[in-house]
C-alpha cells in the first residue's frame, strides 16, 4: 500500500516535467516562424499596452488596500460564527453582533477620516 | 498517514527561512515576509498539533485562526509606517535608517 | 457557555471591559471634536481609565477563574490592573500639553493609549497561552502606532519601523513557543499545562523548548540581554510622553506575562530554566548599567536605565522553582514594578518638562543648572535619581531590598552581589545627571505645565513617603500570590 503510493509520486514527477517540456520543444521545432511588430508586443487580453510596466500606483490604492486586507480577514471569524449560527448559545450569537458592532466602529471612524474618498 | 515529525521538520525549515530573512535582509519589506513565514510556520505546527495529539480540543485551529488575523493587523500597521518612511526617504532599506545609532 | 455564566465572566473583568469599550466609543467620538479641543478627548481618556481605576479598587479582593479558565482575576491581576490603570492616567497627564507644544495633537493618541492600556489589563488576566498572545499584540500595535505618531518626524517614523520589526519578530517566536508548548502537553491553558506535566503526559523537550523560546521573545518585549538592541533607539526616537508609558507599561505587562506563565505552568521546569535565568539577569544588570555610563542624552541613559532595571526584576524570577519561595518572587516582582513605575513617572516628567521642539534639550549640558532656576524640578529629578539608585528611604531602595531578599532566600548570592555592585555602578550615571543639576552653570529651558508638575512632584513625593511607610504596600504585593 505504502509503496504503492510512493510509487504514483514517482510516475508524477517523471511525467510532470515531460509534458510541459514537450509542448514548449515540439512547436519550436516544427513551427513555422514569421515574426511583425505586432506579434512580439505584450500580450494584453488583447488590448494594446500603454506606457511602461514598471510605474507606481497612486498611493491612495494603499489605503483601500489596508482597509480591505483589515475587513478581509476579520472575516475568517464570521465565517465559523454564520455556518454554526443556528446551534449556537445566545451568549456565543450576542458575541458576533458585538464583532460587527466593533468592525462597523472601525468602518465608520475610516469613513470619516475620508479614508474612503478619492482625491 | 505522515507522521508528525514530517510536519515539525517542515515548519521548523519554514521558521529558520523567516528567521533567516529577519536577521540577514536589510530590506524592511523583506524583513517582514520573513516575519509573517515564522507566523505561517507556526500555524502549520498548531494545526498539525491539534490534528495529532488532542484532536478533540478545537484550541490548536482556533489558535491558528487568530494568529493569522492578528497577523493581517500587524500587516497593516507595517505597511502604513513602511509607506510612511517611504514617502520622505524613498527607501525602506533598514541599512540606510540609521538617523541613531543602532 | 449561557447568559448567567456570561454575565459572570463579563463581571469579573469588567475594569477591561469599561476601558474597551470607552475606547470604541472614544474613537468614534473624537471625530466629532475639533482640532482646537483635543483637551477634551484627553479628559474623556482619563475619565474612562478612572471610572476603570474605581471598579478595580473598589473590589481589589475579587478572585474568580471564568471564561472556562481561560481569565483569571487574582489579587496578582487586581495589583497589575491597578498599576496598568495609574500608569495610564499619568501618561495622559504627561502628554496632554507635550503634544500640544510639539504639534501632534492628534485624539487617535488617546485612543491608542487606551487600547494598548486594555491590552495591558489582558495581559494581567491572562491564564490561557491564547489569551497571553492576544494580549500581547493588543497591547503592542498600538505602541508601534504610537512611536510614529509624531510623523512625519523622521527620528519618530524610524523607532516606530524598528520597534515594530523587533516586536513583531519576538511576537513570532513567542507563539513558535506557544505552539511547542501547546504540542507537548495537547492544551493552552496554564493549569491544563500543570496538569500535563505531574501526569507525565508532557513531552518534556518540546516543552523545554517551548518554554525556551517563550523566554526569547517575551525577553525581547521587556529588553533583556541579549534582547535589548532596540531600546535604545525606540526610546530615543519616540516621542517622549510615549516612551515613557513604554517604560513603564510595556515592560510591567512583559513580566507579568513571564511572571504568570513560568511561575503557574513552568515551576517543573526549573532546572533547566534557572541557570539561564541567572545568566540572563546578570548580562542585563551589568550591560545596561556599564553602557549607561557612556550615554550623554537623557533618553538614551534612561532607556539603558530601562534595561538595568529589567534585570533587577528578572533577579525575582530567578528562584521561581522553589515553591517556598515563589510566593516571594511574586511580590518582590511587583513591588520592585510599583517602584519602578513611581521613578520612572517622576523622571519622564521632568524629561518631558525640559524637552524643546526638534529633539533639542534632550542632553545631560541641557541639565546643567537646573536647581537655580527650576528648583522643583531638579529637587523631583534627584529624588527619581536617587530612587533608580536605591538610596534609603526611596521606593526604589525597598524595590531592590526586597528582590535581593528573596535571591538570598533562593540560595543565589552570587547573583546579588553582582547585583548590588552594578547598582553601586549605576550611581555614577545616575548621580551625575543631579551633579549637573546642581553644580554646573547653565541656562536651562523648562515649561510650566500644571499638569506635568503635578504629575511629577505627586509621584516623586510617592517615592519617598512610600518609601518610608511601605509595609502596607508590601503586603498588598504579597497578597497577589499566585495559585
Amino acid at each position: 500500500m505504502q509503496t504503492e503510493q510512493w510509487l504514483y509520486i514517482g510516475v508524477f514527477l517523471v511525467l510532470a516535467p515531460l509534458l510541459p517540456a514537450a509542448a514548449i520543444l515540439i512547436p519550436r521545432l516544427i513551427a513555422p516562424r514569421k515574426p511583425n511588430k505586432i506579434k512580439q508586443d505584450t500580450y494584453e487580453c488583447g488590448m494594446e499596452t500603454v506606457g511602461e510596466t514598471w510605474i507606481q500606483f497612486r498611493v491612495q490604492y494603499y489605503i483601500f488596500a489596508l482597509v480591505f486586507l483589515i475587513f478581509d480577514v476579520e472575516l475568517v471569524f464570521l465565517y465559523p460564527w454564520a455556518v454554526a449560527f443556528d446551534v449556537l448559545p445566545m451568549f456565543a450569537v450576542l458575541e458576533g453582533v458585538l464583532f460587527v458592532a466593533i468592525l462597523i466602529a472601525g468602518l465608520v471612524y475610516a469613513w470619516r477620516k475620508g479614508a474612503l474618498e478619492w482625491r | 498517514m505522515i507522521p508528525l515529525s514530517w510536519y515539525l521538520i517542515f515548519a521548523a525549515a519554514l521558521f529558520s527561512i523567516g528567521l533567516f530573512a529577519v536577521l540577514a535582509r536589510r530590506n524592511a519589506i523583506v524583513i517582514l515576509m520573513g516575519i509573517e513565514l515564522m507566523l505561517n510556520a507556526v500555524n502549520i505546527n498548531l494545526v498539525a498539533f491539534w490534528r495529532y495529539v488532542n484532536p478533540e480540543l478545537i484550541a490548536g485551529q482556533v489558535f491558528a485562526v487568530m494568529v493569522f488575523a492578528v497577523a493581517a493587523a500587524e500587516v497593516a500597521v507595517a505597511l502604513a509606517i513602511f509607506i510612511s518612511i517611504y514617502r520622505r526617504r524613498r527607501s525602506v532599506s533598514a541599512d540606510e535608517i540609521d538617523l541613531m545609532k543602532w | 457557555m449561557n447568559l448567567s455564566n456570561a454575565s459572570a465572566s463579563l463581571n469579573a473583568i469588567l475594569p477591561l471591559v469599561v476601558v474597551i469599550l470607552w475606547a470604541c466609543a472614544l474613537l468614534l467620538v473624537d471625530l466629532f471634536i475639533t482640532k482646537e479641543r483635543k483637551g477634551l478627548t484627553a479628559l474623556l481618556a482619563a475619565i474612562g481609565m478612572l471610572a476603570s481605576l474605581i471598579i478595580t479598587l473598589a473590589r481589589l479582593d475579587l478572585e474568580a477563574v471564568v471564561f472556562n479558565g481561560m481569565v483569571t482575576v487574582d489579587g496578582f491581576s487586581n495589583f497589575l490592573t491597578v498599576l496598568f490603570l495609574g500608569s495610564g492616567i499619568v501618561a495622559v497627564a504627561l502628554s496632554y500639553d507635550y503634544l500640544k507644544r510639539m504639534g501632534l495633537e492628534k485624539g487617535e493618541y488617546y485612543v491608542l493609549l487606551l487600547f494598548t492600556v486594555s491590552g495591558m489589563m489582558l495581559m494581567a488576566v491572562a491564564s490561557d497561552l491564547i489569551v497571553v498572545f492576544l494580549a500581547l499584540e493588543l497591547l503592542s500595535i498600538p505602541l508601534y502606532v504610537l512611536a510614529g505618531i509624531a510623523t512625519p518626524r523622521l527620528d519618530s517614523e524610524e523607532s516606530s519601523l524598528k520597534y515594530f520589526l523587533l516586536g513583531s519578530f519576538s511576537t513570532g517566536i513567542v507563539v513558535y513557543g506557544i505552539a511547542l508548548v501547546f504540542g507537548a502537553t495537547g492544551t493552552t491553558s496554564l493549569a491544563g499545562i500543570v496538569d500535563a506535566i505531574t501526569a507525565g503526559s508532557a513531552g518534556m523537550g518540546l516543552l523545554v523548548a517551548g518554554a525556551a523560546m517563550l523566554l526569547i521573545g517575551l525577553g525581547f518585549k521587556v529588553a533583556l540581554v541579549p534582547f535589548h538592541m532596540w531600546t535604545p533607539d525606540v526610546y530615543q526616537g519616540a516621542p517622549s510622553s510615549v516612551t515613557a508609558f513604554m517604560a513603564i507599561g510595556a515592560k510591567a505587562a512583559g513580566f507579568a506575562a513571564i511572571l504568570r506563565i513560568f511561575i503557574q505552568a513552568f515551576p517543573a521546569l526549573s532546572v533547566d530554566l534557572t541557570p539561564v535565568l541567572w545568566v540572563l539577569a546578570a548580562l542585563t544588570m551589568i550591560l545596561g548599567n556599564v553602557v549607561a555610563i557612556a550615554q550623554r542624552n537623557i533618553k538614551r541613559l534612561l532607556a539603558y536605565s530601562s534595561i538595568a532595571n529589567a534585570g533587577y526584576i528578572l533577579l525575582a524570577l530567578v528562584p521561581y522553582g522553589q515553591s517556598d519561595v515563589a510566593a516571594d518572587s511574586v511580590a518582590s516582582a511587583l513591588f520592585y514594578l510599583l517602584a519602578y513605575a513611581f521613578t520612572s513617572f517622576t523622571a519622564w516628567s521632568v524629561v518631558i518638562a525640559l524637552e524643546q521642539v526638534e529633539g533639542k534639550g534632550l542632553e545631560l549640558e541641557d541639565y546643567a543648572g537646573l536647581s537655580r532656576r527650576y528648583p522643583i524640578l531638579a529637587l523631583t529629578m534627584t529624588v527619581a535619581m536617587l530612587s533608580f539608585t536605591g538610596v534609603p528611604p526611596t521606593l526604589g531602595f525597598l524595590g531592590k531590598f526586597y528582590v535581593f531578599r528573596t535571591l538570598l532566600e533562593g540560595g543565589f548570592p552570587g547573583l546579588a552581589v553582582i547585583g548590588v555592585v552594578t547598582s553601586l555602578i549605576s550611581a555614577y550615571y545616575y548621580l551625575r545627571v543631579v551633579v549637573y543639576m546642581y553644580m554646573r552653570e547653565g541656562e536651562p529651558q523648562a515649561i510650566r505645565d500644571p499638569w506635568l508638575y503635578i504629575a511629577a512632584t505627586a509621584s516623586a513625593i510617592c517615592l519617598v513617603v512610600l518609601g518610608i511607610f511601605s509595609q502596607p504596600l508590601f503586603a498588598w504585593a504579597s497578597q497577589a500570590m499566585l495559585h
